[in-house]
């Protein structure tokens, strides 16, 4: 049965009456190219996707119209996929930690510099008026000290409980 | 505004080679070789559909019909465009090598845009100049790489040359409006610009182990600036305009 389409296009090229559902052997098309993207100078790139293209030159070509076309873009790389080694799933576990470490975790920090700046306010709350250009040296050698005892103090409470 | 007539003939002549182009290079959407040159090919086609919208709003502003008018409502004998741009797709080979021969001549015009004494015409061809680069590098990494891949590629993509480009001297088809967009600094004459296309295209094609064919005098393929089209532009005009005239007072 011919195809016939609403679209002029599909009809213009004719298709053959029979599919023979040809089957397409293994690396029938080309190899693949990982992308990267980097949305702006200093930025990070980011991988995207992968293209098809049969050397690097073709592969930034298309991982341009493919990946760069909808967002801000300033640069690209393109890395064959062969050329990417991977860990194994198997070893999938490797990664799982035997004890609780997540004040390792990049966020375990972020709770830290919350409580340093908790502690910062309600320091200057805490504090008179501005102080007078003689005093200050006094008070700033002051504060330093109760400061590193509290901080050390409330650090020393959260690594423990966590 | 002086020279009104020569500008406006100037960018008609833009805006529907740039129409008409993008509308049949975006016949090969869901065609493409590989997907991912499908995707190139017709986001290049976009672009250009693009381009001649900024032009017909150009237009708009000089006096000339809406946008939507002037591409949708016109008959084909009031198109600007060269005779190149209407011929059908036929196989990628030549549609990859009219996409070439388009784009750079498309450059070298936009680049010589950016120096018209015209500011509007002076912004829009700053802007386009971004795009048309990769346009440029696309047609010609393709080119390349196929032509020096193999014989039956070089063989595919010559024959293309040969029948591409004497159409493709339509574009520079000279005008009764060229001296005077040149000496009014406006755009440079179509013979200069002829020139300086040769000039980029030619060590590329020397490069791809490409021979650009004889082309026979007067050149058949003029008569397009004038309003001298083939059949090709009236079906391409109808599938084009397939949706607005079944509505055509529809509001989208």
């Amino acid at each position: 049965m011919k195809i016939q389409s609403l679209d002029p296009r599909i009809n213009r090229i004719e298709l053959p009456e029979e599919n023979n559902n040809t089957r397409i052997p293994p690396m029938d098309q080309w190899q693949t190219y990982e992308v990267f993207h980097q949305q702006a100078r200093g930025d990070q790139h980011k991988h995207v996707g992968i293209v098809h293209a049969p050397n690097p030159e073709m592969a930034l070509l298309f991982a341009k119209e493919q990946y760069a076309r909808r967002s801000q873009c300033v640069n690209l790389w393109v890395v064959r996929t062969a050329d990417v080694y991977a860990t194994s799933y198997d070893d999938a576990d490797i990664f799982e930690p035997a004890f609780d470490k997540s004040y390792r975790e990049s966020w375990g920090y972020k709770d830290t510099r919350q409580l340093i700046e908790k502690f910062k306010k309600e320091k200057e709350m805490a504090s008179p008026a501005t102080p007078t250009s003689s005093s200050i040296s006094e008070e700033n050698h002051s504060s330093e000290e109760t400061s590193k005892k509290k901080v050390v103090g409330k650090s020393g409470i959260i690594i423990g409980k966590k | 505004m002086q020279n009104l007539e020569a500008l406006k003939n100037l960018l008609y002549r833009l805006a529907d080679d740039f129409l008409i182009m993008g509308h049949r290079d975006s016949e090969w959407i869901g065609l493409g070789p590989i997907l991912e040159e499908d995707i190139a090919f017709a986001s290049m086609a976009q672009d250009k559909v693009g381009y001649s919208l900024s032009f017909y709003t150009l237009l708009h502003e000089l006096g000339e019909a809406d946008p939507d008018t002037i591409a949708f409502k016109r008959e084909a004998i009031h198109f600007k465009c060269a005779q190149f741009v209407e011929m059908p797709i036929q196989d990628y080979a030549f549609s990859l090598i009219r996409h070439f021969f388009f784009d750079y001549a498309a450059d070298t015009r936009i680049q010589a845009l950016k120096n018209s004494s015209y500011d509007k015409l002076r912004d829009l061809a700053n802007k386009i100049s971004r795009e048309l680069k990769y346009h440029c590098m696309h047609a010609k990494t393709m080119v390349t790489q196929i032509a020096k891949g193999n014989e039956d590629g070089n063989s595919r993509l010559q024959e293309a040359v040969n029948t591409a480009f004497p159409m493709a001297l339509s574009l520079f088809e000279p005008t009764e409006f060229c001296e005077e967009l040149a000496q009014a600094g406006i755009c440079p004459t179509e013979a200069s610009l002829q020139k300086e296309w040769l000039q980029r295209i030619t060590p590329l094609l020397i490069e791809a182990s490409l021979s650009l064919p004889q082309v026979p005098e007067p050149n058949p393929y003029y008569g397009g600036r004038k309003g001298y089209h083939t059949d090709y532009l009236d079906e391409l005009i109808q599938e084009m305009t397939a949706v607005i005239r079944l509505e055509p007072e529809a509001v989208w």
